[in-house]
């Protein structure tokens, strides 16, 4: 074997480094660290992942060879430059996740197992990365497995709270439901084609008509991967998961896990089944966007909880970035590119200030945050801008991703695409409602706030700085949908 | 010429403006008010050395060889470029009216600013509320109308048309306490908004058709007999005469799309210039401190109209060649308006009242003079209306301050709280007496030199035009001369137990009267006609005076002088009687002809009423409704679907199992029944 086809794999190799570091230094560093409960831990491990992650991060941005196209392993991996802007646009969020995670994990429970957080967050990572670059099933599934059984675990993460494990049973027991329901999809179309690489299964489908049992196993692998996407009627997990995980595992959750998959999804549909099979999965994406836009929202109405709340319009938000899915163009690829980079840098802000409170106070009701401008003006100013950009409120990020997103969609001037949008615009009506409710508890109701006033931590803080200037700055700065929509052009 | 001085003139006012409304708060009133007045005087400067150089330097670019003046324009930027023709430029159109225009601004302007110090006091010498805001305000108006009167082109005309009507409201508002004064201001604001919509679809007709916004290519027309000097090429003068031409037939409703235009265009102009229909604003503006009123209701911004007109006068000659009608509408209008405000101005109380219908009337006058240069007289009715203009601007200026200074010393706008305050306040009723001959039209007072041209202009064109304006001139003498003799005859002024009696005001008030009275007196014997005409050429109008029409107006004045004496110098039951004779017709005047009851039917009745109150309705029940309605439905809906989210995993795992199988066998069953 040659094993230089390894170094076709460089953002891997470059985290699996990281994620070295993080577990030599966790295990062989002297434990000098004494926890409330008397247990001793490392002390440092927070800050040698943040910072070794951060500079994988810069090397991956800055190093052009990382762009470069490749392949590896007959095929079985092959890397694009849209490929690896995503990666890297999933680092950033990733960093952001870490830097906001700080504070919890080095909290008294946490600090004595901090160390595997981060090195289970580091392989579900790696799995994503496989997810997206994997173009054989065997390989796809490798990916797919290592991004959701150590996600189990870290949702237990909290053991003291028995949501937390409850959330855990949940996720994994639905988890491996879907994925047997994904496999035995994979196993018809091997059937069917006798392959398990992408480019096989196309070209074997090329010669052959359509039968039922493809469109169902269509079905099938669409609802394994919807499953992670939480696509409606695939989401139920994601409320009770989301509400009983850590809260810097659920924004993990909600905005790194999905986006890897959105990216795999799309790279899953157009290499596999797009060519020949467009129309049977495309009836089927639209079906499940409606339902999904619809059902999250109608959902994320009656919510009071903030994060399960945030579930549910996570939910909703993955019915809009599969817009861009449907609507295979590279605009419309470019369009979901941006979405899932506004929506990181969205969704974690409002995850952030969630953090922020509940690692002060405890607590994540909506009506704790009654009257939070007037104790804490910052929080709530970045949470609103939050709420604006996932809303879609100019200037903010979020107005010009689905704006991208809309138009992607609708440059393929069917009539049905219409339809499709014009109920996503209603949609984004409804989910306005829920949003602004958040800032009408914040700015509105003339309620005593059960938060009293505090300043937050530095690690906190920098990552609130981080992703409100993403919000402010995301939209506002041209260059970055443009250098999108001419890396996805290219590609 | 550079540039520089230009580009100040404008900076200037509109840099005060910042600075003190954004740092006059910080300031003592007294500061603000010094800053405000030197950075004014510095205006006045600079105003008054462009035009000297316009006028006087000889410079090939302001005049040629044969003694013509031209059009000049010192800067020009491209604001916004939408198309390679569709461009809004930015710029300083310097031609005579322009420079004039400079000189009548910046003064008044100075006088009002030195005037406002004293005014915007009470009788201890405290300052008003405000007074900082005041001078921030002054100052963006002085912007705004030198703006407006350099524009290159008719789109920035537009803009600062539109920023001193802004100007105006502010002022007019400015005790918004008060709710007459709040009344009045947006009552202006949306009479002048209301004709400027005429104004703008006016300039997207006229450079639609024209291809042009610019002024100088607009104007330069050549009009058979006349020559073209302000051409900049023949081909665009050619251009906009052929359009014309081509366009003369009758487009739509029995004019030319041109003649629509132009007429739109002066809509605009009447709103501005309080022409009837639409002067209802302007008495009611009166609620304005009174140098405001000065400044902007009775010397420059209200005679933007007739600017406006005048700017754009070759094409209503032009217009008229082709058998357009605009300009009989400005004539038409004109000579209603003159005389509707001469008789209303006969029976008001209020001093300011009075003054402001004066100012309608006499803004007429200009409208009228510029309605009847025809032929011959092209170059005496537009010179005549310019320095009735510029007189005006001057004498009216003189009297409304003098109405501030007996105000600011008696407390209150009623003439009834006046009589004879010659005594009391010797200088404010010299120089509102000089302001009185002036208007009047009394040798050898200004207000003579330039309606006697007016006059003459309208004899040359028609017997029954003279005649009609020659009776509003003796109108104006008797209702002018009944206001000076009630306030400062009639009888002894009564001093209220505990009220001293009222004197003259601090010097920062008589300066500027004595300054505009001297101006008043001597500025008529200019030979306006050097400076200013339509077409640049000198016009040596001593050489037409005509002696016979001079000595009639004359007489007509001093026989109203006369009449206004014998009813006013004492008091006596004659102004009773002369009530009684003619019952009808007082009332009427003295209601204004019910002008403000009409609109207020027609806008609470009818379109309140019968238009606006149905689109309420629509509004609230049906677009309302349909929104509540799908509010309800969604609430619903969420309410509905709750029990999918059971927390039961069994459950999650079923809905799971059934969403793949339908997802896949929906499409399998859709596919095999209709494909």
């Amino acid at each position: 074997m040659d094993y230089s086809q390894f170094l076709a794999m460089k953002q891997e190799i470059g985290l699996l480094v990281v994620f070295l570091v993080v577990f030599l230094y966790d295990v062989f560093m002297p434990r000098k660290g004494v926890a409330a409960d008397g247990r001793a831990y490392v002390k440092g491990t927070s800050l040698v992942a943040v910072i070794s992650f951060a500079i994988f991060t810069a090397a991956c941005f800055l190093c052009p060879c990382i762009y470069e196209p490749a392949s590896a392993f007959g095929d079985m991996y092959v890397t694009t430059a849209v490929a690896a802007t995503i990666k890297n646009i999933l680092n950033v969020g990733v960093l952001i996740v870490l830097i906001q995670a700080m504070r919890w994990a080095d909290s008294d429970i946490q600090v004595v197992r901090r160390g595997e957080f981060y090195q289970l967050l580091l392989i579900t990572l790696f799995g994503m990365y496989l997810m997206m670059s994997g173009r054989h099933f065997l390989l796809f599934i490798i990916g797919l497995e290592s991004a959701s059984l150590p996600l189990a675990a870290m949702v237990a993460l909290d053991k003291h709270r028995h949501e937390s494990t409850e959330a855990a049973i949940k996720y994994i027991l639905t988890a491996c439901f879907s994925s047997a329901i994904f496999m035995m999809g994979l196993s018809f179309v091997y059937g069917l084609t006798g392959s398990l690489y992408f480019v096989d299964i196309a070209s074997a489908l090329s010669t052959q008509a359509s039968t039922g049992l493809l469109t169902i196993a269509i079905g099938f692998v669409m609802a394994g991967i919807g499953f992670k996407l939480s696509l409606v009627p695939f989401h139920l997990w994601t409320g009770d998961v989301y509400q009983g995980a850590p809260t810097s595992v659920t924004s993990y959750l909600s905005v790194i896990s999905k986006g890897a998959t959105a990216f795999a999804f799309v790279v899953v549909m157009v290499q596999v089944f797009g060519q020949f099979y467009t129309a049977a999965w495309e009836w089927m994406l639209y079906a499940l966007i409606i339902l999904t836009i619809t059902v999250g929202n109608l959902f994320a109405i009656r919510q009071r909880n903030m994060k399960r709340f945030l579930a549910f319009s996570s939910v909703s938000q993955a019915g809009y970035i599969m817009l861009g899915v449907i609507g295979v163009n590279e605009m419309a690829l470019a369009a979901l590119i941006f979405y899932v980079l506004v929506y990181i840098f969205s969704n974690l802000a409002a995850f952030g200030v969630i953090q922020a409170i509940e690692n002060k106070t405890g607590l994540v009701d909506m009506d704790s945050y009654r009257g939070l401008c007037r104790t804490n003006p910052r929080l709530s100013f970045c949470m609103m801008l939050a709420m604006f950009s996932l809303a879609g409120i100019p200037p903010f990020a979020g107005f010009f991703s689905k704006f991208f997103i809309f138009t992607g969609a609708l440059n393929q001037g069917s009539v049905a695409m219409y339809v499709l949008v014009l109920i996503a615009l209603i949609n984004t009506i409804i989910s306005l409602y829920y949003y602004l409710l958040v800032v009408k508890a914040m700015y509105i109701s003339p309620d005593e706030c059960k938060v009293p006033a505090f300043k937050s931590a530095t690690s906190e803080r920098i990552g609130l700085v981080i992703t409100v200037a993403g919000v402010i700055f995301l939209g506002l700065v041209s260059c970055i949908y443009d250098s999108i929509l001419a890396l996805c052009g290219v590609a | 010429m550079e540039a520089t001085i230009p580009v100040l003139i404008l900076a200037m006012p509109l840099l005060m403006f910042l600075f003190l409304g954004l740092f006059g708060k910080f300031l003592s009133p007294r500061v603000s008010g010094i800053i405000g007045t030197a950075g004014m005087g510095v205006v006045l400067l600079m105003c008054y050395y462009t035009a000297y150089v316009y006028f006087f330097s000889g410079s090939p670019e302001f005049i040629n060889a044969e003694g013509n003046r031209l059009q000049a324009i010192i800067c020009n930027v491209d604001w916004l470029q939408f198309t390679d023709n569709l461009i809004i430029r930015l710029g300083f159109l310097l031609d005579p009216i322009s420079a004039m225009m400079l000189v009548v601004i910046s003064t008044i302007s100075f006088m009002v600013h030195l005037y406002s110090n004293g005014y915007m006091r009470d009788h201890h010498g405290v300052y008003e509320r405000g007074f900082q805001r005041f001078y921030a305000f002054l100052a963006l108006f002085s912007f705004s109308m030198l703006g407006l009167v350099v524009a290159t082109n008719i789109f920035q005309m537009y803009i600062f048309w539109e920023l001193v009507g802004a100007s105006s409201y502010l002022l007019i508002g400015f005790y918004f306490t008060k709710p007459s004064a709040v009344a009045a201001s947006k009552k202006a604001f949306i009479v002048t908004r209301f004709a400027d919509l005429g104004f703008l679809i006016g300039i997207l007709v006229l450079s639609y058709y024209t291809g042009t916004f610019n002024f100088t290519d607009m104007t330069s027309v050549p009009v058979a007999g006349m020559n073209d000097v302000y051409a900049v090429s023949a081909e665009t003068a050619t251009g906009v005469f052929n359009i014309f031409q081509s366009k003369a037939a009758a487009g739509f409703m029995g004019c030319s799309v041109m003649t629509w235009a132009l007429v739109l265009i002066f809509m605009g102009g009447m709103g501005k210039s309080a022409m009837m229909p639409l002067h209802i604003w302007l008495p009611d503006a009166m609620e304005g401190p009174t140098p405001v009123s000065a400044l902007i209701h009775a010397a420059t911004m209200v005679v933007a109209g007739v600017y406006l007109v005048a700017r754009l006068f070759p094409l209503f000659l032009v217009n008229a060649e082709f058998g357009g009608y605009a300009l009989d509408v400005v004539t038409w209008v004109g000579a209603i308006t003159a005389a509707y405000a001469a008789m209303v101005a006969c029976t008001q109380l209020d001093i300011k009242r009075v003054l402001a219908f004066s100012t309608i009337s006499q803004i007429a006058f200009m409208m009228v003079s510029l309605g009847v240069s025809r032929e011959e007289f092209h170059n005496l009715g537009y010179m005549a209306s310019m320095f009735h203009l510029f007189t005006h601007a001057m004498f009216k200026a003189l009297l409304f301050l003098g109405a501030g200074a007996l105000i600011h010393a008696v407390g209150s706008n009623d003439y009834t709280d006046m009589h004879g305050l010659r005594k009391h306040m010797p200088i404010t009723h010299i120089t509102f007496l000089i302001g009185c001959l002036s208007i009047a039209g009394i040798i050898p007072f200004s207000g003579f030199f330039s309606k006697d041209e007016i006059l003459s202009s309208c004899f040359g064109n028609s017997i029954f035009a003279y005649v009609w304006m020659s009776a509003v001139a003796a109108l104006t003498a008797f209702y002018m001369f009944r206001l000076y003799f009630l306030i400062f005859w009639w009888k002894e002024h009564k001093v209220h137990e505990g009220h001293h009696a009222p004197k003259d005001q601090p010097w920062t008030m008589t300066l500027p009267l004595i300054i505009l009275a001297v101006v008043a007196t001597l500025c008529g014997l200019i030979p306006f006609g050097n400076y200013v005409t339509w077409d640049g050429h000198p016009y040596d109008f001593m050489a037409h005076f005509n002696w016979t029409i001079a000595g009639i107006s004359l007489a007509v004045a001093v026989i109203a002088i006369l009449v206004a004496a014998r009813m006013y110098k004492t008091e006596n039951p004659l102004p009773a009687k002369m009530r009684q004779a003619m019952p009808r017709l007082w009332d009427w005047c003295r209601n204004r002809f019910y002008f403000d009851e009409l609109y207020m039917f027609i806008t609470h009745k009818i379109i309140f009423d019968k238009i606006c109150r149905p689109i309420a309705w629509f509004d609230r029940h049906i677009i309302d409704g349909t929104m509540d309605g799908l509010a309800t439905i969604t609430n619903k809906a969420s309410y509905a679907i709750r029990g999918l989210q059971s927390g039961n995993t069994q459950n999650y795992v079923w809905v799971y199992l059934i969403g793949a199988l339908a997802l896949g066998g929906v499409t399998v069953a859709v596919i095999f029944l209709f494909c």
